[in-house]
């Protein structure tokens, strides 16, 4: 491990891991950058990189021009409330897989895990059409709902995996001490996996948040996610590229930052444990 | 009071069977130690009177009422894990407080029974310590503090010393043992170890694929082994167990001899062997002789013997305390 | 492992989540089934009834299903390529030790994050534009006349749009199985006369095997889903050029009103996609056991 490295070769590959580093990034870069520029230096020839007189001028006007808070706030509660929705009905799901197993435990797992690999275009024509018959086509409370269920095999299989790090004898000795089911999980099991539900928590917000297939077919104007509304930066119309560049700034900022600090789980998280 | 009578105790796991009917009477104070192989039931058979498992048939009763569909809880045990179990989110006193605040015990009173434990294992100053900044003896200590608070009608310890250290596991021996003469609560103790077994026990019960092979004190098994099972499980080092022409000379299908019953000489003997690997520890001396039509034999020398590999000894079994054995393994 | 309690009570906390998810695969899979073998069409509700096979027929020998099966693999494939390549490249390099190395893996890792409806018009506009975008301004640079990229390599650019949202993935597996790899029998290859080359294909390519396989799986999951991309940029054309079967599903269901045609087309799409599930469960299914 602890081998001497040459600094040349260092230096090197410093050089060479900021390049790359660079160039992965800038798109994002390039997209924070054109949020501060006028419409008109936007699209400048040659392009301006730093050099241009910054603005702040097409954040007020996203928020202006349409109600950007709205769908930031709808983007909040599709993926919170389905985070939240999924968490409550996985907890005691994954508590007992991973604790009291028994023959087809499994079964039900890999089952579960199924269901989260049927192409979400199988079902879109007869859940668009319930949806239109009981009005819940563009509402929170339709997206929320579906967001849960295709959440729920991933965050059962990543409490699954976090739970079943915790020693047994542990809860058992909880049951000796006289602790009943609900006191074992409130007081011994879920303290101990607080690390584990928050990565479960965090990495499924930020797959809801991001999801664009559900929000896009089920959703018009009124309930319409961060991903719908950037979507209608693309017609014609919509083309102005210093507000796409602010309104898509502020879209993927949280989840960015919330994205940096989840990276360790996020291998764990999207591999179904199978690479941790 | 905390006397333990299993009746005709059966457990499986599907198609397999782990316990075959089992009898087992745990008089009250007594200090039981279960031991056999690893896979011989023995862990089975602790939860089994924990209730962390369910019996498949039978009955289990603590001071003769019948607990066997009791929760764990309910039966007024304390359990000693080998992981120790302890609550890694919880200090040592919150750890320590859990059953008692489990059974919603008034916080005073929790209090000092929680100090009076901590003064008792030598605790006092760890008591705001989370369990992973503690030793393994340390943490071993908790545990049996968190069993003792409950005042339980019997403790259940599950190889505890298995993950400590060799002095470490001496100590503990030596604190265990300490508190059973102080306590005087029944005490079921799991283990693989027979030397545990035997400086630990008042009964030792020997098992084996789930089933009882003996059950007595330390030196009843040491000195009338009931079969070839426990006379090569109990002692160290091992019994002898010579099969052949030699044992057929004593009537018997084997014989067995302990490496303590065999006198070494020099000059002349009963079997003439050479000496293969030597062990030289100043207190003892153990020798591994091979014996032409024999076999290889443990011979334990008190003190020093100055043999080495390749040296020529002889050896001669002391007559009474020759074990023999029939073609099925018991006694004779 | 438990008592019957334990376990009786285990049943019961199973219970919700396996009822919802049944119901939630059951029921409108079951719908979907049924209506492909009707004719639907919500434009002309009165005409309906079984039309047996038809709407299959209809379906799979429209030729323009055969462009989007076509894309798809197209689709499918050239992404997994470049992000398994590339990622493989990115986390041996963020394997070494260099001067910010944890903030030059963050930027790697960024465009995961990034919503694919803002990456997928970020790309179309501000670098793929042949006039303004920076790619047609490098291009003019170096003298080259620049592309139209999405009218002229349209699959192409959807393909490099998503293998950029994807790269980080591989990259991020890839690195964390690097990183679990075993010093010791590294230095005991090394012991052992084992050049650098010698150890890469030795050792670290074998233990690569199974984290490759499951980037693979797994992406090719997502992958075969890939829609808002598509919808933002080229609305699956020009023609049919970036249609694949995802999209074809939606026109007919959501352009076209064609429930009928939509749901045979969604079928196709589940059983294509179950013949990569099956071998995904089974990789994950055998790491269960260990």
């Amino acid at each position: 491990m602890a081998r001497a490295v040459t600094t040349r070769r260092k230096a090197l590959l410093t050089v060479i891991g900021w390049t790359v580093g660079f160039l992965v990034f800038f798109p994002i870069l390039w997209t924070v950058l054109t949020s501060f520029k006028t419409e008109g230096e936007a699209i400048a020839n040659p392009p301006s990189f730093l050099a241009f007189d910054w603005t702040t001028e097409n954040y007020t006007e996203v928020q202006h021009r349409s109600d950007y808070f709205l769908h930031m706030m709808n983007s909040v509660v599709i993926s919170f409330g389905s985070t939240a929705l999924g968490l409550l009905f996985a907890v005691p799901a994954a508590w007992a897989m991973a604790f009291a197993p028994g023959k087809r435990t499994k079964d039900i797992l890999m089952w579960m895990l199924s269901t989260k690999m049927m192409p979400a275009v199988g079902v879109l024509v007869p859940l668009y059409i319930l949806f239109r018959d009981s009005g819940l086509l563009d509402t929170r409370v339709g997206l929320v709902g579906v967001l849960t269920l295709i959440d729920l095999p991933l965050i059962v299989w990543m409490l699954y995996t976090y739970f079943r790090e915790i020693p047994g004898e542990i809860l058992e000795a909880a049951r000796m001490d006289g602790a009943s089911l609900g006191k074992e999980i409130v007081f011994v099991l879920a303290p101990m996996a607080v690390p584990g539900i928050a990565s479960t928590t965090l990495l499924n917000i930020i797959l809801s948040w991001n999801e664009a297939f559900w929000t896009l077919n089920l959703t018009t104007s009124n309930a319409a996610p961060l991903t719908a509304f950037i979507a209608s930066y693309s017609s014609p119309e919509g083309l102005f590229w210093a507000k796409l560049s602010a309104a898509s700034t502020l879209a993927i900022a949280p989840i960015l930052v919330l994205g940096w600090f989840s990276q360790r789980q996020l291998v764990r998280g999207l591999t179904f444990g199978a690479v941790k | 009071m905390g006397s333990i009578h299993l009746a005709k105790v059966t457990k499986s796991f599907g198609e397999l069977t782990v316990i075959p009917s089992l009898d087992l009477v745990v008089e009250d104070g007594e200090f039981v130690v279960f031991v056999g192989p690893s896979g011989c039931g023995k862990s089975t058979l602790l939860r089994l009177i924990a209730g962390l498992e369910d019996v498949s048939s039978g009955q289990i009763l603590i001071d003769g009422a019948d607990v066997t569909r009791n929760a764990p809880a309910q039966r007024g045990l304390a359990m000693v894990f080998q992981s120790y179990a302890l609550y890694p989110h919880m200090s040592v006193y919150k750890n320590i407080a859990f059953p008692l605040r489990m059974a919603g015990i008034d916080r005073t009173v929790i209090d000092a029974k929680v100090r009076g434990a901590a003064k008792a294992l030598n605790l006092t100053d760890y008591l705001d310590r989370r369990p992973g900044q503690l030793s393994g003896g340390q943490r071993q200590r908790v545990a049996i503090g968190r069993a003792i608070v409950r005042e339980p009608e019997a403790f259940l310890f599950d190889e505890p010393l298995s993950n400590l250290d060799a002095a470490l596991r001496v100590a503990m021996r030596l604190e265990i043992s300490e508190l059973h003469h102080q306590l005087k609560t029944t005490m079921i103790y799991v283990t693989h170890d027979q030397v545990e077994a035997m400086t630990m026990a008042d009964k030792i019960v020997v098992l084996n694929r789930g089933r009882i092979e003996q059950v007595g004190s330390p030196l009843d098994l040491y000195r009338k082994p009931r079969n070839r099972f426990v006379a090569g499980f109990i002692g160290s080092p091992k019994m002898n167990l010579i099969d052949g022409a030699e044992a057929a000379r004593h009537g018997a299908a084997a014989i067995g001899v302990r490496p303590e019953h065999l006198a070494l000489s020099l000059d002349g003997g009963v079997w003439k062997g050479t000496v293969r690997v030597s062990e030289h520890l100043g207190s003892d001396t153990f020798l591994h002789v091979d014996v032409e039509g024999v076999g290889v034999l443990t011979v334990r020398a008190g003190g020093e013997f100055p043999v080495h590999y390749g040296d020529h000894v002889w050896l001669t079994p002391a007559p009474d305390k020759l074990h023999r054995f029939n073609e099925h393994g018991e006694a004779l | 492992m438990a008592t019957l309690h334990t376990r009786a009570s285990a049943r019961l906390m199973m219970a919700p989540s396996v009822i919802v998810l049944f119901a939630w695969m059951i029921v409108p899979l079951a719908m979907t089934l049924y209506f492909s073998f009707q004719r639907y069409n919500l434009l002309s509700p009165d005409e309906h009834g079984w039309t047996g096979l038809l709407n299959y027929t209809y379906f799979l020998t429209d030729p323009a299903f055969g462009d989007a099966l076509t894309n798809t693999l197209l689709l499918v494939g050239g992404v997994l390529a470049i992000t398994v390549v590339g990622g493989l490249c990115l986390a041996l390099m963020l394997d070494q030790p260099f001067w910010g190395r944890g903030i030059v893996r963050l930027l790697v890792i960024a465009p995961f994050f990034v919503m694919p409806t803002v990456s997928a018009l970020v790309w179309k506009n501000m670098l793929m534009n042949p006039v303004y975008g920076v790619f047609a301004w490098i291009a003019r640079t170096l003298g080259v006349e620049p592309i139209d990229w999405l009218a002229d390599v349209p699959l192409l650019s959807i393909i490099l749009i998503v293998a950029w949202q994807w790269l980080p993935f591989a990259t991020l597996i890839l690195l964390t199985a690097l990183q679990s790899l075993d010093t010791e029998q590294q230095e005991a290859a090394e012991m052992d006369g084992a050049g650098v080359v010698g150890r890469f294909i030795h050792l670290v390519l074998p233990h690569l095997a199974r984290p490759i396989t499951v980037v693979i799986l797994i992406e090719t999951i997502f992958l075969l889903g890939v829609f808002a991309e598509i919808l933002v940029t080229t609305g699956g054309g020009p023609g049919t050029a970036t249609t694949n079967i995802v999209y074809l599903v939606y026109s007919q269901a959501l352009l076209q009103f064609d429930v009928g045609g939509a749901s045979a087309g969604g079928i196709v799409a589940v059983v294509l996609a179950n013949i990569v599930a099956v071998f995904l469960i089974r990789l994950i299914g055998k790491n269960l056991d260990r």
